[in-house]
């Protein structure tokens, strides 16, 4: 058994925190789902441009989609480090972690200013509005995937993060990961299949 | 405390499994990209991306989400929303007549 799965006696044997945040992705499957069917439903109806095909940049999202890969790797070698109580690596991973969730936020920040720039805003068109609300919905969930690392972080320094604490750092890198699948999926759907 | 834990999880994987995942999912990006830019898939493109995707996917959510370890309950609450949700897409995108829109 992982220090991370030691916990109180429950009816079910499962720690209740991680049962409930499971139950919690699973409805974050429900609003992704949703964001995306109507991104999907709207795809290819736009009255006027910039569509898809001009203005979405595949080499540069596929570098910022290898970049949030690389944060799970970071992310899962974290709690390995939290389980074993080497607190050097646990702060090496859960920094690198949360720098490259910072960074995967620069390049969208990038992205957004330059559709804008290029004519396409919220209220351009379909397009518009479903991509900027989908993938702006995610960018949110990695910013707030990345302040939490940044507590872990500090709690770390703080000696607080020891290997008894490690459900707390399972419990974030579940958010973490789930963060990178939904991107996994958005890039696939939104960037590679282009319809219209 | 601890005596009356009955936690079913396993033993999380080894670092270089958590590797040989990573570079997994980087051959796979690749391989998507590759996909994207050859013409001779254009026929193919959304069906093998598809399914590219959804083997991504897979890899991070039983390697790095540990459930391939972890208590089947877990699965089963990821998975139930999770074929709502593409049953959900599937059944909207056939409603508004964009399942083959070009």
């Amino acid at each position: 058994m992982t220090p991370a799965s030691a916990a109180q006696y429950t009816s079910t044997g499962l720690d209740t925190r991680k049962l409930a945040f499971w139950t919690f992705l699973g409805s974050e499957c429900l609003l992704f789902g949703t964001l995306i069917a109507t991104y999907l439903i709207y795809e290819g109806r736009s009255l006027s441009g910039p569509t898809p095909a001009e203005i979405l940049n595949i080499p540069l999202t596929s570098i910022s989609t290898f970049d949030l890969l690389m944060s799970s790797l970071a992310m899962v070698l974290a709690l390995a480090a939290v389980e074993r109580g080497d607190r050097l690596w646990a702060r090496v991973w859960l920094a690198t972690t949360a720098i490259l969730g910072s960074v995967f936020l620069g390049f969208q920040v990038y992205e957004f200013t330059t559709f804008v720039h290029e004519g396409l805003t919220i209220t351009t068109n379909l397009f518009g509005s479903t991509f900027f609300t989908l993938t702006g919905c995610h960018g949110l969930h990695v910013l707030v995937g990345v302040i939490w690392l940044t507590t872990l972080l500090i709690l770390s320094f703080r000696n607080k993060l020891e290997p008894e604490k490690a459900m707390n750092v399972e419990i974030a890198g579940l958010y973490w990961h789930f963060v990178d699948v939904v991107w996994i999926v958005i890039f696939t759907v939104v960037y590679l299949i282009q319809r219209g | 405390m601890t005596d009356q834990v009955r936690s079913p999880a396993r033993a999380h994987p080894t670092t270089g499994t958590y590797l040989a995942v990573a570079a997994v999912l980087t051959v796979v990006t690749l391989v998507e990209l590759g996909v994207f830019y050859i013409p001779a898939f254009r026929p193919v493109l959304a069906p093998v991306l598809l399914v590219l995707s959804a083997g991504k996917f897979c890899l991070v959510v039983m390697f790095y989400m540990h459930l391939k370890q972890d208590h089947r309950l877990f699965a089963a609450i990821l998975s139930a929303p999770l074929l709502l949700a593409t049953a959900l897409i599937i059944a909207l995108m056939f409603l508004f007549g964009s399942w083959w829109l070009t």
